[in-house]
């Protein structure tokens, strides 16, 4: 879970020295360092896998997206005018061929938990006494994968902005920037996506207690 | 059956968790939140979700995908130059 990025002063700096940074990295390799690219790309080589795989739920459609936007990103780099953060741009860039590549899919039944409504009505899932965080949980292989199945059950418009926004952290704006969209509409699309997974996994994700305390809790109705 | 102003919680849970919605509106969903339980649970669970989400290990990278990736990245890079 990520709150909306606040950008104090030390941010902002912080953000323009790692963008001057980029931004020469970039001018070198323009210049003829094409081997700088590599670095370049790196840290950000496992979010742009994740907004891949989130959208196309295929783990070599995944890495094959990936590879073709980084080489895309590569061959395109001059036209990289740092309007926006280069991350974005890369992002964007990688959104846009997992895009295609569903586009390719259509013709294959995909199903969604809804159509892609921004509106829409939602009754989430009850679940009393969730109260703590069952982080430690996720060392099993079983709720890994009922996360990623709840993930695969939304509509990718949404599942693109969990993705951006709780996966990979970035802020409402930047999100918005990298999917194309207003950020109202990312708003919406979040929102959506996030009721969705509770109301897929709230159930599966109660807490199993057992023992004295277990059964105190169910005698007292959950609580 | 839950009331409308649960519902009106609802479309509001994911704003509060940002932090996004106006000091009135925050006033406001508290306020409910208070003395509903049915929407506390909704607001924690969806939190909680949201841990599980962004931790990590839920979406893991495959094995030897970074070398894969730059493996590919320079054969391009290298057919472009000798393109040139």
């Amino acid at each position: 879970m990520k709150m909306d990025q606040q950008s104090g002063p030390e941010a902002v700096s912080a953000a323009a020295e790692h963008s001057a940074r980029e931004a020469a990295i970039i001018a070198r390799i323009l210049g003829g360092e094409r081997e700088l690219f590599h670095e370049l790309i790196r840290p950000y080589e496992r979010g742009l896998y994740l907004a891949a795989y989130g959208m196309l739920q295929q783990q070599e459609d995944a890495e094959d997206a990936v590879q073709e936007a980084v080489i895309k990103a590569f061959k395109a780099l001059a036209s990289f005018r740092g309007d926006s953060k280069f991350s974005t741009w890369l992002m964007s860039i990688t959104l846009n061929e997992a895009r295609g590549r569903l586009r390719k899919h259509a013709g294959e039944k995909l199903e969604f938990l809804s159509d892609g409504d921004e509106e829409g009505d939602y009754t989430p899932s009850v679940l009393a006494d969730w109260r703590y965080i069952p982080s430690e949980e996720l060392e099993r292989q079983e709720l890994r994968r009922q996360l990623q199945q709840a993930m695969a059950q939304i509509p990718p418009e949404h599942r693109e902005m969990i993705i951006l926004r709780d996966v990979r952290g970035l802020s409402t704006a930047e999100a918005a920037e990298a999917a194309g969209c207003s950020e109202a509409l990312a708003k919406v699309r979040l929102h959506r996506a996030r009721m969705a997974m509770q109301k897929l996994l709230a159930p599966q994700l109660a807490p199993r207690q057992t023992g004295f305390l277990g059964w105190l809790n169910r005698k007292a109705g959950g609580r | 059956m839950r009331s409308m102003q649960c519902k009106h919680i609802w479309e509001q849970v994911s704003g509060y968790i940002d932090g996004t919605v106006s000091p009135e509106l925050r006033q406001e969903i508290e306020r409910h939140l208070a003395h509903c339980r049915y929407c506390s649970a909704v607001l924690d669970s969806t939190r909680n979700l949201l841990v599980l989400v962004g931790d990590a290990r839920t979406f893991e990278v495959p094995v030897g995908f970074g070398e894969r990736l730059h493996k590919r990245l320079q054969q391009s890079m290298d057919a472009l130059e000798g393109g040139e």
